[in-house]
């Protein structure tokens, strides 16, 4: 046993509102700069619809991921990496901008400098790849809500994997709102795919990074990466990631998405897991058997014999105890009401998802069910809109019954607190009816709905004092071209060891913002914020007053 | 792959092991790297930032989300909730955090290239004032000359909306604005200009000071909750109260939940987890939608009533209320409730029907006290105020007056009886409780049958053929059980309810439904033709909202919004919905009752704001202005409406509306003083003055006789009169050309005189309405100038002439509250303001100042006559017993006049302009001299006036020495925060004694235990801070508890500001007797093309569509909904790049795919919606969740994002509200009487716009933009 500690997101989709609250405060800390105009290291998606980039789910046509061979082991889809030494200078098989969506401004300054004219002044699209004038066809969040349903749901590969057929009626219609960043996978198939080896999983908390000095833009992360969550920097010709916020993690505060998700679905906190059991639960032979193994990897923190261990492999008593009141932990092993987004992919995924309830089927058009009783005052599991199969496709790799599983829990938690909210005696069979007891139920309840901010979040500070010694500190003259120099990589040159942050900073920072983006408003010398980094005070942010003009 | 191919590339990874410091698994699949704090400094770097800041968002969603912005190297990056709001408790979810995306976006704007950095003026007008000034002319005469001059001013206002703007100097601009209004004043009259800036509880101070700027020049300020249509008509009606509802954290106390036309997940996004979050306690949430909105997601049943509908699924679910729990059984708490809180027992006069219903009565007038005499009820003679005392039976048949009527409110001798303690009076709920009850046939007006029909019988209902949809007349009639008291023929208000809703009772005469399953009007198979909800399902939600209420005491809610509010006839919707939580006695509940959730808002220091705001520290009355009648005649709406109001009336009206329209209506209305009227009349008010101080008479004398005598005559009957054109406008945080202007392109035509889209025709000669003068040419440009202030470019600003450049909300101090939590919390500047931008509040004093710098030469010291209406929560709302127009129909001239009876109070005023600004900076006299009246309740704050003047000084000298100073923004919020119960523990409790006294009931111990609180500016800057409970509003936050309306009303049995004191299912004004609506009653959305010729038929069936239509020409006539957008607040945030780009980009419809298919429109194509009032360009965005025959396009989409030129008018393309025009419904103009009475935004007109229709099309999809 290698006891390893993981910081992991549940998200809750039952209570997301769709709202992208996450998206935009994640995108204003993190990527409103240039090169990083068309990502969202988080980004929300309706369901069913299109997702971003489209139909990033298609692993047929994206060969993201893992597949297990005959022989029981495991290969990413899109070729070893032998298979990627041998194409790095072709095209990768990776999403384009297009498929993404091609970025966009508006000529916004000509609403107050259009010259008396015979119309009201407006501001017109334009590209911010191109600077040219363009028609608006895909963005960030095209099929939001279902718009387009009609020209575009049928391409949904989870739906187009379904047995059942989803009408596009509005008599039948559901939706449901899928946010997603970065995985932080136990086996990351970009980490596999990086022939720069400029990826990599931290080792204290799991979190993936790309180190910036490191990547040499081959890209084979973002084909590697099933869900589509490693970003190219066109601008630096690096490959950028959601970092999970690490800045803030590493002293005790929440993700920027989770902080700021009004919905307050979002948890964070660690999970202890076996890293030598990964291997072998993620190349379990039949799909429906991943989220079991997954499970199985991760190991009970209130376990003496994984204490002793943890213990034994450096991992702080702080850290332990956080392990202990992990929600995570507790709603993914405990009440068993947190999936995994797409185990069939093989990554072992670390954001796992609750899944959503939704209305019945039939009020709309018939009568729904006899209120007489009051116990069917919820309905059936077997009543609702969002297809259970559909679900499965998201979260057990198409087997329904642990999804059911999870909402009938949900289904008994509200029956059972409706009775202890007017008073009445609560009934302990709707508990046991799916495997809990009437105080789990409360306990489950106590997590879901009051959710309190220490609740949600149990994150241990980093332990920056041992941190220190393994970076600058230590090593700090071991750098390409610095005297310690370890020499050019296999991979070509500075495929070695990561520069100290003084030289990385002084150089990439300074490019950023010396370069002005080809694309920005139509008035030059004009900074739109979108493509501001958040450093300095770039040429054009703030116009030279221009004495001669003013009256 | 090959096993050898599997080895090298191992092999490859091993010698990166030996190369690297992390350590690769095993198995070589993955790469294990200690830290990574140096690898990835570029992120470390990026996080870090210099200060946070908190501050919120002074947009109009009433949100109030405290921030912390982010500032880096002195330049605003980016923001993230707050999440320190103090705690609801422990078993509860907490506020944190609150924002949403548009909030989170906001950042973008501070540099953003639509930011207005500068001022600007319209370069044709700038030209003109430039070439006067140069020949000599001071800047007043320079105004004069040019605005005088037909050709100059047709000139500049023709360019408004067409660019050439350009930058003028702060010193230039104000000058201009100044001399506008100074010119403005001597020639026309103060009440000619106007300011409009909504919903103060976004930013007090920054609405406070431009208000206070406008009405203490004498000018109006306009009305918006009732312009926006967010006004629920029904809550003055049924509550006597304008909008009070449960902060958001109260939804989790529901036990079941209806969210009814209130998508909260858009638009309440901050609170909608509390919904969610309730599920898991046990909540059924129930969304009632006609397409799946985000909510629908989270409900246990979604119903889909066709637009409009929603008021017969209420009486059906009503219906079944009724019958189950108070027919069938009386449930003890339903019954007990509506004996004690709604005029549910009291007694209603019956009256020989008119017309059309031999045999049968009408439901008339409340008995009152003043009906009886003393044999019949004992004292009756010696009581006060008798007409506003109704009477109700006792459980031994005999007439009382019951305690907290209105006739108890005001006077000396029931001082301490104006409460609800019923004694050991028992109400009799309905005559038929008694013995000896006599029974009586009763005629009740219907609306949903064939338009134009009018059908009527004594023996059934009238048939029911053709589209139920769409508003005829029929009558019904039914039988009530009556008893006689003192010669009335009287019934009891429940009585007339079971009547109403059909439910039968044995021995009734009249023809009953059946059943459940008999589509007689109230039943839910009715409702089901109406609606398209299935019967059963109406009548199981409706069964199971009265049982939940039994089941948890009264923890039945309905959220309520836009989507059922903004009909025509929504008051009759939401008297529906109303009706079912005071049934089921959910009101005043933590965890039931209303919640309105659509513009409503809650300034929670609103003692301290209205002192501000009003200039009531120096001069009272000011004038406020209902905001709908303003723009209806401003923009000549009037002109091309011509509504005859009798199409509105009851089949059985007495016939007050006959031969009149609307316009005439609102004539009358402005006449009697039950509306305000402001330009008032066709003289300028300071001259009026003059004349009666010359012809030695008071100024009210001076007034009547001139109007008696034909020579003055009310500026609202001949609007077109030069003399009576609104002529300066001063917009600020606010858009109303882009957002809430109904009747866009109206205003474009006729208030700026500039290109505009109407194509309908002006009225015709017997459609006019015969109150008014008809001028043969519509004027164009009526307003002189346009002022606007703003951050960014809007349609506001882009027709404006002057534009001033703002400070955003990160750049300026203010305070800020809602009713969605129970926090006061601050605006602090992240940055100061860049470029040449000023915060309102220094823009307002720079233009003072030089206001009152030109007033020595051309104003000096002035006298106004000031007309102000009969005003609700004073005496003055018993002007008109039994609300019966004695002298109806009797032209107004010869009336008796009576200033403040019959006509608006009349009052001289002092208007010195050389002292206006400095007045204005210094909190004046009034306030501890007069003292402070909110909502009736008096407060004295004298020793808080000593306080402000410790803390912010005294004047030292000039018109205002010695008097607190309010020259600085942070001054004024400590003077709104010393002068509000809710952030004053020392006015709370002496509000509540001096109510006390009234009610005779113990009410200060809700406040008494923050007696000694006072909460600060640094308070509220340091964190959100609780507000303590105050007579102000009517429910409690003692002790912690969640804030719910009228809890204190029903805890401690405080009076709603009602005639019965009571909630009210009845109304007996003679205007709802005329339009039918005494009781609840479905009234269907209009039919546009049967009222309105030029308006587009909808078609009723619809034909299934085989193959989509290719035709260039084919058209689709739907329903024009404008729900509230996900990517906006309103017009905010739309043009936002972030927003834009999680969107699609630009201005879209949503549409079925059936109507798109009538169109062969597919998805992301070009559009064009055309209707008699405009036309919009838009891409359709096609969906399932669309329902067949109505499409969307979102609420105050402007016109400044992707809009190109219109193929139907050959300009740019409108904005939402280029399709809609206003229309008035009478009830909303009733006034003089009880709870119908005038408050500013809490009663008036709504600007609502949901029954439009329009034909769209599939344009060219060869776009151009110019």
């Amino acid at each position: 046993m290698k006891v390893m500690a993981q910081m992991s997101m549940v998200m809750n989709l039952d209570k997301c509102i769709g709202c992208h609250t996450c998206s935009v405060t994640c995108k204003q800390a993190w990527t409103n700069r240039s090169g990083t105009e068309y990502v969202w290291f988080n980004n929300v998606e309706t369901r069913p619809g299109l997702g971003y980039p489209r139909t990033y789910q298609d692993q047929g046509r994206w060969q993201g991921g893992w597949v297990r061979t005959k022989r029981g082991k495991l290969k990413p889809r899109a070729g070893g990496r032998l298979k990627k030494l041998a194409t790095i200078f072709a095209n990768p098989k990776m999403p384009s901008i297009q498929d993404y969506y091609e970025p966009w401004t508006y000529d916004y300054d000509m609403l107050l400098s259009s010259p008396q004219g015979a119309h009201t002044p407006v501001a017109r699209p334009k590209s911010l790849l191109t600077g040219k004038d363009m028609n608006i066809e895909w963005s960030a969040n095209w099929d939001d809500d279902l718009a387009g349903s009609t020209a575009t749901m049928q391409d949904d590969p989870v739906l187009k994997h379904m047995s059942e057929h989803v009408a596009e009626e509005l008599e039948q219609t559901f939706m449901f709102y899928l946010p997603r960043i970065c995985e932080h996978c136990l086996n990351p198939s970009c980490v596999a795919s990086c022939p720069s080896g400029a990826m990599y999983k931290r080792a204290e908390d799991g979190i993936v990074l790309v180190d910036q000095e490191a990547c040499r833009g081959w890209r084979m992360c973002v084909t590697g990466c099933p869900y589509k969550k490693v970003y190219f920097n066109h601008k630096t010709g690096k490959a950028e990631k959601c970092t999970l916020c690490y800045p803030r993690i590493e002293v005790g505060l929440p993700t920027v998405c989770s902080e700021t998700c009004v919905g307050r679905l979002r948890y964070l906190g660690l999970v202890l897991y076996d890293a030598d059991r990964v291997t072998e639960a993620a190349a379990v032979e039949d799909e429906h058997d991943l989220l079991a193994a997954q499970r199985a990897v991760f190991l009970d923190p209130d376990d003496p014999e994984v204490v002793a261990a943890a213990r034994r492999e450096g991992i702080p008593e702080d850290w332990i105890e956080a392990a202990q009141a992990s929600p995570i932990w507790k709603l993914i092993n405990d009440y068993e009401v947190a999936l995994p987004l797409h185990p069939e992919y093989r990554t072992l995924p670390m954001v796992w998802y609750i899944p959503p309830l939704s209305p019945v089927v039939d009020v709309v058009a018939s009568s729904g069910n006899d209120g007489e009783d009051p116990r069917t005052l919820f309905a059936a599991i077997s009543q609702l809109r969002i297809p259970l199969e559909y679900l499965a496709g998201l979260f057990t790799a198409g087997d329904t019954r642990p999804v059911e599983r999870v909402l009938r829990r949900l289904a008994a938690m509200r029956s059972y607190m409706r009775d202890v909210n007017l008073g009445n005696t609560p009934d302990e069979e709707a508990a046991g009816a799916v495997g809990m007891t009437g105080q789990e139920v409360q306990e489950m309840y106590r997590l879901l709905a009051i959710a309190k901010y220490q609740d949600r979040y149990v994150i241990p500070t980093a332990h920056a004092e041992q941190a220190r010694d393994l970076e600058e500190i230590a090593c700090s003259l071991d750098y390409e071209g610095g005297p310690g120099m370890g020499g050019a990589g296999p991979l070509g040159e500075s495929s070695g060891p990561p520069v100290p942050v003084a030289v990385e900073n002084f150089h990439a920072l300074s490019s950023r913002q010396t370069a002005d983006s080809p694309n920005g408003p139509s008035t030059p010398g004009r900074v739109n914020l979108l493509n501001w980094d958040g450093n300095g005070r770039p040429a054009g942010l703030f116009p030279p007053s221009d004495r001669k003009n003013a009256p | 792959m090959k096993l050898t191919s599997v080895a090298t590339e191992d092999a490859l990874v091993r010698l990166g092991r030996h190369l690297r410091r992390g350590e690769v698994s095993e198995d070589l699949r993955r790469l294990y790297l200690e830290g990574g704090r140096g690898g990835d400094s570029f992120y470390r770097d990026r996080w870090s930032h210099d200060k946070v800041v908190r501050s919120t968002h002074g947009v109009n969603c009433t949100g109030s989300c405290s921030w912390k912005v982010y500032v880096k190297d002195g330049i605003i990056t980016w923001e993230t909730q707050q999440t320190d709001y103090p705690s609801v408790g422990p078993d509860s979810p907490e506020y944190e955090p609150r924002g949403c995306p548009r909030g989170a976006a906001f950042s973008w704007y501070t540099y953003s290239p639509t930011r207005v950095r500068y001022p600007y003026v319209r370069g044709v007008l700038l030209d003109a004032y430039r070439a006067a000034r140069r020949q000599g002319h001071d800047p007043v005469e320079a105004w004069a000359e040019l605005t005088a001059d037909p050709e100059t001013a047709a000139a500049y206002k023709r360019a408004r909306g067409k660019g050439g703007l350009v930058r003028a100097t702060w010193e230039e601009a104000a000058e201009i604005v100044a001399a506008a209004h100074v010119h403005t004043i001597s020639r026309y009259g103060p009440d000619r200009i106007a300011g409009f800036s909504p919903i103060p509880a976004m930013s007090m101070v920054s609405h406070g000071v431009g208000a206070r700027f406008v009405q203490m020049l004498g000018g109006t300020m306009l009305s918006f909750y009732d312009w926006y249509a967010d006004l629920p008509v029904a809550s003055p009606q049924v509550f006597g109260d304008q909008t009070d509802v449960p902060e958001s954290a109260d939804w989790w106390n529901a036990a079941y939940l209806i969210m009814w036309g209130s998508n909260i997940p858009v638009t309440r996004t901050p609170d909608a987890h509390f919904m969610t979050e309730a599920r898991y306690r046990g909540q059924k949430v129930v969304a009632v939608s006609p397409d799946y909105a985000d909510n629908t997601k989270f409900a246990d049943e979604w119903l889909a009533p066709h637009p409009g509908t929603d008021g017969a699924l209420a009486l059906a679910m009503g219906h079944v209320i009724l019958r189950e729990y108070l027919v069938e059984q009386r449930t003890p708490r339903f019954e007990q409730y509506l004996k004690q809180y709604s005029d549910s027992p009291f007694l209603v006069r019956l009256e020989p029907a008119p017309t059309g219903a031999p045999g049968a009565y009408v439901p008339g007038k409340f008995l009152t006290a003043a009906d009886l005499s003393d044999d019949v009820l004992p004292g009756t003679s010696a009581e006060a105020n008798p007409h506003f005392k109704p009477v109700l039976l006792d459980s031994r048949g005999r007439p009382v007056v019951p305690n907290g009527t209105l006739g108890h409110r005001y006077g000396e001798t029931d001082e301490g009886r104006w409460n609800l303690d019923l004694g050991d009076v028992d109400p009799a709920l309905s005559t038929a409780d008694l013995p000896g009850a006599g029974t009586a046939l009763v005629a009740l007006p219907r609306f949903d049958v064939v338009p134009g029909v009018s059908t009527s019988s004594t023996n059934g209902d009238s048939s029911t053929s053709g589209d139920p949809h769409t508003g005829g007349k029929g009558v019904v009639v039914r039988g009530v059980p009556t008893r006689r008291i003192g010669g009335h023929l009287v019934t009891t208000v429940f009585d007339l309810m079971l009547a109403q809703y059909g439910v039968s009772r044995p021995g009734l005469p009249g023809v009953w439904p059946q059943g459940y399953d008999d589509p007689a009007p109230g039943t839910p198979a009715w409702q089901e033709e109406i609606t398209g909800v299935p019967a059963a399902a109406a009548a199981r939600i409706g069964r199971e909202f009265a049982q939940n209420a039994v089941d948890s005491d009264g923890r039945s809610m309905i959220i309520m919004g836009a989507g059922t509010n903004h009909w025509f006839h929504s008051d009759t919707i939401y008297r529906a919905f109303l009706a079912l939580t005071t049934m089921t006695g959910c009101q005043g509940v933590n965890g039931g009752g209303w919640a309105h959730y659509v513009g409503q808002e809650k300034c929670r220091p609103v003692t301290g704001w209205a002192q501000y705001a009003g200039g009531l520290d120096w001069v009272r009355p000011p004038r406020q202005m209902i905001g709908t009648a303003f723009w209806y005649l401003a923009t000549d709406q009037w002109r091309y409406d011509g509504l005859p109001a009798d199409t509105l009336a009851s089949p059985l009206a007495p016939g007050a509306f006959a031969g009149r329209t609307t316009a005439d209506t609102l004539v009358e209305s402005a006449q009697r003083g039950w509306m305000p009227s402001y330009p008032t009349f066709d003289r300028n008010p300071l001259d009026l003055a003059d004349e009666a101080r010359t012809a030695g008479k008071k100024p009210a004398e001076h007034v009547v006789d001139e109007l008696k005598a034909g020579r003055l005559r009310f500026a609202v009957e001949d609007p077109d009169d030069p003399a009576n054109f609104p002529r300066v406008l001063t917009v600020w945080r606010a858009n109303i050309l882009g957002s809430s202007g109904k009747g866009n392109e109206y205003f474009l035509k006729h208030l700026l005189g500039t290109d505009s889209a109407v194509s309908a025709q002006e009225s015709t000669p017997d459609r006019r309405p015969r109150s008014m003068t008809w001028r043969e040419d519509a004027p164009r440009g009526k307003l002189d100038l346009l002022v606007t202030m703003d951050f960014r470019m809007t349609s506001t600003t882009l027709f404006s002439d002057v534009v001033l450049p703002a400070a955003t909300w990160y750049e300026k101090h203010d305070l800020s509250s809602t009713d969605m939590h129970p926090f006061v919390h601050a605006f602090n500047p992240a940055i100061d303001p860049p470029w040449q931008t000023r915060t309102d509040f220094a823009a307002f004093h720079a233009i003072a100042r030089k206001i009152s710098a030109m007033a020595v030469d051309h104003l000096g010291v002035r006298h106004d006559v000031v007309a102000s209406p009969l005003a609700h929560d004073t005496p003055d709302e018993m002007a008109v017993p039994h609300g019966t127009l004695a002298d109806s129909g009797v032209p107004f001239r010869e009336r008796h006049l009576v200033p403040g009876i019959n006509m608006p109070k009349l009052a001289e005023v002092e208007r010195d302009y050389p002292a206006f600004a400095a007045r204005m900076a210094a909190l004046g006299p009034l306030t501890d001299g007069v003292g402070m009246v909110t909502k009736g309740v008096m407060f004295s704050p004298d020793a808080e006036v000593r306080r402000l003047g410790e803390v912010n000084g005294l004047v030292p000298d000039g018109p205002a020495a010695g008097r607190p100073r309010l020259d600085r923004d942070t001054q004024v919020c400590e003077a709104i925060l010393a002068l509000s119960g809710t952030t004053n523990g020392r006015l709370a409790v002496q509000g509540f004694e001096h109510l006390e006294r009234r009610t005779g009931r113990p009410l200060a111990d809700l406040a008494r235990g923050e007696a000694g609180k006072r909460i600060t500016f640094a308070d509220v800057q340091a964190r959100p801070t609780p507000v303590i409970t105050s007579p102000e509003w009517s429910g409690s936050e003692h002790g912690g508890r969640r804030y719910s309306a009228f809890v204190v009303n029903v805890e401690r049995l405080k009076p709603w500001h009602t005639l019965t004191g009571r909630q009210h299912f009845y109304l007996d004004h003679d205007w709802l007797v005329e339009l039918g609506e005494q009781l609840p009653v479905y009234r269907p959305p209009l039919d546009l093309h049967l009222l309105f010729p030029d308006s587009p038929a909808l078609s009723g069936s619809r034909q299934p569509v085989v193959e989509p239509v290719e035709s260039p020409e084919a058209e689709v006539v739907v329903r024009y909904l404008t729900p509230h957008s996900k990517w906006s607040i309103h017009s905010e945030y739309q043009d936002n790049l972030f927003m834009l780009s999680l969107s699609r980009g630009g201005p879209n419809i949503w549409m079925s795919p059936a109507d798109a298919a009538r169109i062969g429109v597919v998805d992301n194509e070009w559009v064009e919606a055309v209707n008699r009032n405009g036309v919009v360009v838009a891409r359709a965005v096609v969906s399932h969740r669309m329902p067949e025959g109505t499409v969307y396009m979102h609420h105050a989409t402007d016109r400044t994002v992707d809009v190109p030129i219109a193929e139907a008018s050959g300009l740019r393309g409108g904005i939402h509200n280029s399709l809609t025009r206003i229309l008035l419904k009478p009830s909303h103009l009733a006034g003089g009487y009880a709870q119908l009475s005038y408050a500013f935004n809490y009663l008036g007109p709504t600007g609502n716009q949901r029954d439009e229709v329009t034909v769209v099309r599939r344009r060219s999809q060869e776009v151009r933009y110019s």
